[in-house]
């Protein structure tokens, strides 16, 4: 596999303030790299490194290999970024502001305006083409700005909190979006705080933290340096030590009683749980509900950056955002 | 899809100042489309225009007395150049708006040119200008001011105002580039052009002023348009012997001054835009 972003060790500071402490990532071709993190970490700053739009105090960039520092009007033709704010211009129509960013990429006139009609019929803004920006959802800006951002055809592009800050359908809307581009083979860095987000698209994440990345890889490995998996089982409050007992000769460490919830921590996934049914329905012990569970991306965070997760609860589909907090 | 090699190619067409230009070109497009949904700016390019035209002639129009000349025709120039002369507090509002604004990111994301956004703001101004001088001249017109000058000096006049009009607006760029908030820049780029406009002989006769203004007012490059354009405009002021150079030869002395204004002020503001855009 090709590498198309590599960063070594980028370095920058605002004063005393040290956004970038030696940040070095490397994301496969086709692929989408999520970059988790809280608030300040360093996430937009690396993204704009990473996007020409900032100079490093040291270290090295390249997307598909052109140096972003040193040659960045080549590496400009390469990449796409959606950024955390809207980048469009909100006194112009949708349409308008689509040739307008067509012409600057220097598409012809008339190309500019086939690939705008395109964009907007793709993103589902056909029928607020014609309508100023000013007017336009939250979830609407969001798709209009990764509309603009593919303007150039980019086979790379850079999400900066592509979600943040919209309501959960449209959040939906979006993650169906990018799916949809990584599946024709667009590679993707995005940067979130949600967690859940991260877990959802990404092959690969590293979450960063101070400017630096402190853990790297699949959702599933980061879960499981973080610690194992284990089975929930809810039974009769009674029967709970009997479970316990049952539960002890298959689990990878003590079983611990909360409750009607008997937890027995495990390694090798799902067949422990065809296990666990047998052993309690050798003991008569009649079970109500049971679970794998698996630490979220969640703990992962804690676990790693020591920062507290806050919990924001949106109500709508019960989903439930987890809002990474310094 | 269009394939990249295409666009490669057509780029490729042209060489950078052809660029240069296209970019600042389709930039200038966009800010015009911006100011016609903006109703403050049709405010300042349409109404305010006949205002200032109708209320200096009708209020004070009978209370100042210019000598023979009437004081409409004496003073219609001075508000064509005191209205152009806001293009620059325009510049730096417009201007530092986009800077604080992500579009700028966007822009910095495509393979353009960015300092088209600077000339293409002052294009965009330059437009402006257009508009604005032909209303006022039209509500001029309308209340029976007349160009006596001949059609080649009326143009020569236009000229000017629209070139001093570009300059003013390098002056502007170069402040909203500077400070922080779109306010500071409303308020920074009027700030400085008031005492400009009204120290100048737009208004009254210099020879009314205190030595000390009036030697600052002759050689102030607002009275030195606004003296071109009555002289080009057919209403001439008499202008004594002794008078300085500036009022001797205005016409000659507003090229030096928009000259040295634009040689000094737009290398700054590019140096600035270049600076702003690289953080």
């Amino acid at each position: 596999m090709s590498i198309a972003i590599e960063a070594t060790d980028l370095i920058k500071k605002y004063g005393d303030v040290t956004a970038l402490d030696g940040l070095s990532l490397k994301v496969e071709q086709g692929t989408v790299f999520g970059l988790l993190g809280p608030n300040g970490a360093g996430k937009t700053t690396a993204v704009r490194v990473l996007t020409t739009l900032l100079k490093p105090d040291s270290g090295s960039a390249t997307v598909s290999g052109v140096d972003v520092i040193n040659d960045p009007v080549h590496a400009r033709e390469i990449i796409g970024l959606s950024g955390q704010n809207a980048s469009v211009d909100e006194n112009l129509t949708g349409i308008e502001n689509l040739i307008m960013l067509g012409r600057l990429f220097r598409l012809p006139k008339k190309e500019a305006i086939i690939r705008a009609h395109d964009l907007l019929e793709r993103f589902n803004l056909t029928d607020a083409a014609k309508r100023i920006v000013k007017t336009y959802s939250g979830g609407m800006r969001r798709r209009l700005d990764l509309a603009a951002s593919l303007i150039a055809n980019p086979i790379i592009l850079f999400l900066d909190e592509p979600t943040t800050g919209l309501d959960p359908r449209s959040r939906l809307m979006m993650w169906d979006v990018i799916e949809r581009l990584v599946a024709e083979g667009t590679t993707v860095l995005l940067t979130t705080q949600y967690l859940e987000e991260a877990d959802q698209l990404a092959d690969k994440i590293a979450v960063i933290d101070k400017g630096k990345v402190i853990a790297q890889g699949t959702a599933d490995e980061l879960k499981t340096q973080v610690g194992g998996e284990r089975i929930d089982v809810v039974v009769d409050q009674s029967k709970a030590e009997q479970a316990a007992q049952a539960l002890q000769s298959m689990a990878s460490g003590k079983v611990v009683i909360e409750g009607e919830h008997v937890q027995a921590p495990v390694s090798g996934g799902g067949v422990k749980v065809v296990e666990a049914v047998r052993a309690l329905d050798i003991a008569k012990i009649e079970i109500k509900e049971i679970q794998l569970r698996r630490p979220t991306l969640d703990d992962v965070f804690l676990s790693l950056t020591g920062h507290h997760a806050e919990e924001v609860k949106i109500e709508d589909e019960n989903v439930l955002v987890k809002k990474g907090r310094r | 899809m269009i394939s990249r090699s295409i666009t490669e190619e057509y780029a490729n067409k042209h060489g950078k100042i052809y660029w240069f230009l296209h970019d600042s070109i389709v930039i200038a497009g966009r800010n015009l489309l911006r100011f016609r949904r903006n109703p403050e700016v049709l405010f300042f390019d349409v109404v305010q225009p006949i205002i200032f035209i109708l209320l200096f002639a009708y209020v004070f129009g009978g209370a100042i007395d210019v000598g023979d000349n009437s004081y409409r025709s004496f003073l219609i120039p001075g508000i064509f150049v005191q209205t152009i002369a806001f293009a620059g507090a325009s510049a730096a509002i417009g201007l530092n708006a986009d800077m604080n604004s992500g579009i700028i990111d966007r822009f910095k994301s495509l393979p353009m040119n960015t300092t088209g956004v600077l000339l293409g703001q002052n294009f965009a101004e330059l437009a402006r200008s257009v508009i604005t001088l032909l209303i006022m001249s039209l509500t001029g017109l309308a209340i029976g001011w007349e160009i006596n000058g001949g059609f080649l000096n009326a143009i020569f006049a236009y000229l000017l105002l629209l070139a001093f009009g570009f300059s003013m607006s390098w002056i502007g760029a170069s402040i909203g580039l500077s400070v922080s908030s779109p306010q500071v820049a409303s308020t920074a780029g009027f700030a400085w052009l008031f005492p400009l406009t009204f120290l100048s002989n737009a208004f009254v006769p210099t020879e009314t002023l205190p030595t000390w203004l009036r030697i600052f007012a002759e050689w102030n490059l607002i009275t030195s348009i606004v003296a071109s354009c009555r002289y080009l405009f057919g209403y001439p002021m008499e202008v004594a012997v002794d008078a300085p150079f500036s009022l001797q030869h205005p016409i000659i002395t507003t090229i030096i001054w928009l000259v040295v204004i634009t040689a000094i002020f737009m290398p700054i503001a590019g140096k600035k835009f270049r600076k702003v855009t690289s953080r």
